[in-house]
């Protein structure tokens, strides 16, 4: 099938080896469960394979021939995932996943808050050169909003609380938008950090930045952005986003597990002292102290995520080849078709906006009388792969007054008899514990 | 079919009726359980009498099927019982539930909690049968220490 957006699914499934297998008693795999992980294509694999069987040696370490051709895959590879974002590669730090990238920004707060106690030259050896903007105390806020994944709430509550500095949000509006009715008042002079999604991992709400950044950048704070579910999805471009720092991680756009990126502005990246420390991070170690390597370096303490480096600049090559801007709108007719499917079924509710107006491909859905799990349970049993539960957002599930529920996420490797699959088994699961 | 074994006629039917569902005083401890995976909870209750017998076990839950059924079943086994018989069914049922369907379960000490034996095969729904379980023994380790 080839979609009106001109993408031919047929072919794009033929590249993942894991969509022909078969679950529970040989039923085809229906796989709409993009948002947690992505699966992989065969470049993405190959890629990885070739580095161990042909290259692999330590980065940055030895001067024997594999080692030289390590390290320039490894740092085309940093060129590579760069680009897809456009961005440098000196900006972009290559870590385990977008759970490290955020924490690596908190701890520059709360690392930042305590060496400033410590007093100027302490600071200084340690890393940090002082910068005020990255000194927290009480009198001082953190902005999240209620959206959030727990992998941009907690760390900010752990520097919170480390730094005696205020933790506040955004609230987010019934439909499980952001509602910026009280940005000002939320947003004020006092506030360090905002710390944002990009797009909602369970009510698909894509965040509307420009005035978030406008009124970050008026009140002098950093603003970052959880950019999980948005770069996997649509065609990011750093430059024209405004703002300071932006993460996401690799297996959730075909690349490897093991991988994450943030993408950070040269001068944050400069003012912010180290997260891990150890190897590959230093200039200079003598017994009682050390100098640090530029960033990205300085942030990337021991030896590198060499394949999964590989692997990740390998999935942004494949995707690029397809186009970033033709999967959004493929993700997007998807969207369509499964909330018009779902709107015929009186049971379900979506969690989330039911139009496609600044939505990504992620619904969930409540179906009354019927717990989630149990929803997924009668999905998984016609082979079809959904996520149930809080989906890592717990707070905003209480905020929303549910416990759990049922999320199908679309990617480029989907097409409409997935969503019929998906819609079918809402269908059935009502019948199954209604009619019993 | 695949479902069925999973969802029984006794678990559904104590899915619809849940026994002994409700908050009720007097106790002697109470435990809070979450599954951190779905945020599915149960507030359960026991009131231990002075011979060391289970006079009611109480709770409010809210999950799946397979959990709210797990707190009827659990509320019918071990009402009546002196807590080390309850303590029993609850390492047979434990045992049940990690057997990963190799064990049918024994109906002389499970009653009707062998129908869970089906949920085995699904290592990610065998929290949901335990939770009411975990809070049985937790209850009734706190009740200990307090009659202590
Ligand atoms: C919006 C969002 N933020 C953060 C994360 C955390 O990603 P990871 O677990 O790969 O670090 C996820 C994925 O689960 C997510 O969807």
């Amino acid at each position: 099938m080839i979609t009106a957006t001109g993408l031919d699914v047929a072919a794009v499934r033929a590249d993942f080896p894991i969509l022909s297998r078969r679950v529970r008693d040989n039923q085809p795999l229906v796989y709409l469960d993009s948002a947690a992980t992505a699966q992989k294509p065969r470049v993405v694999l190959d890629a990885e394979r070739r580095f161990y069987e042909e290259v692999n040696a330590a980065v940055h370490r030895g001067a024997h021939a594999l080692a030289e051709e390590a390290t320039d895959a490894y740092e085309e590879a940093r060129q590579r995932i760069a680009t897809f974002v456009g961005g440098h590669p000196e900006q972009c730090v290559l870590v385990r996943n977008a759970t490290e990238a955020l924490n690596l920004l908190a701890y520059a707060f709360s690392n930042a808050t305590a060496l400033a106690g410590a007093g100027r030259v302490a600071a200084r050896e340690a890393g940090f050169d002082g910068d005020p903007r990255l000194v927290l105390g009480p009198g001082r806020s953190i902005v999240v909003s209620e959206l959030e994944h727990h992998a941009n709430l907690v760390p900010w509550q752990q520097a919170a609380a480390k730094t005696g500095a205020t933790l506040r949000w955004l609230p987010i509006t019934p439909t499980g938008r952001l509602d910026l009715s009280d940005l000002d008042r939320i947003i004020t002079r006092d506030t360090a950090v905002v710390s944002i999604t990009a797009q909602s991992n369970v009510t698909g709400a894509i965040t509307p930045l420009v005035p978030i950044v406008e009124r970050a950048r008026a009140v002098g704070a950093f603003i970052f952005l959880d950019a999980c579910q948005a770069v996997p999805n649509s065609p990011v471009d750093v430059a024209g986003l405004g703002v300071d720092a932006l993460c996401w991680s690799g297996h959730k756009m075909c690349g490897p597990t093991g991988i994450g990126v943030l993408w950070a502005r040269a001068e944050l990246l400069a003012a912010m002292p180290p997260f891990l420390s150890g190897g590959s991070m230093i200039d200079t170690v003598e017994m009682t102290r050390a100098t640090f390597a530029l960033p990205p370096q300085r942030f990337e303490a021991g030896t590198p995520l060499t394949a999964q480096a590989i692997g990740l600049a390998a999935a942004a090559q494949y995707l690029d080849g397809i186009g970033m801007a033709r999967i959004a709108d493929h993700e997007r007719h998807l969207t369509a078709c499964a909330l018009a499917g779902i709107a015929e079924l009186p049971e379900v509710r979506v969690i989330g906006p039911t139009d496609l107006v600044d939505r990504g491909g992620v619904v969930s859905v409540i179906v009354d009388g019927v717990h989630a799990h149990d929803v997924g349970q009668v999905l998984d049993d016609r082979g079809v792969a959904v996520r149930v539960g809080h989906h890592c957002a717990w707070p905003l599930n209480r905020r929303l007054g549910i416990a759990a529920s049922t999320r199908a996420s679309f990617y480029l490797y989907n097409d409409e008899d997935d969503v019929a699959a998906f819609v079918a088994g809402l269908a059935a699961a009502v019948s199954y514990f209604r009619g019993r | 079919m695949r479902l069925d074994s999973l969802y029984q006629d006794v678990i559904m039917d104590h899915y619809r009726r849940r026994s002994g569902h409700g908050l009720r005083e007097p106790f002697t401890a109470e435990s809070c359980q979450v599954n951190p995976t779905c945020g599915d909870e149960i507030r359960l209750r026991v009131a231990v009498d002075g011979q060391g017998r289970i006079a009611d076990v109480s709770y409010e839950a809210a999950g799946c099927a397979i959990s709210q059924a797990s707190a009827s079943v659990l509320h019918d086994a071990v009402c009546g019982l002196p807590q080390s018989e309850a303590m029993i069914i609850e390492s047979a049922f434990h045992a049940l539930m990690q057997s990963r369907g190799t064990d049918a379960g024994d109906p002389e000490v499970l009653g009707d909690a062998v129908a869970f034996a089906g949920v085995s095969r699904y290592p990610a729904r065998v929290k949901c049968a335990l939770l009411p379980w975990m809070a049985l023994k937790d209850a009734l380790h706190r009740s200990e220490g307090i009659s202590r």
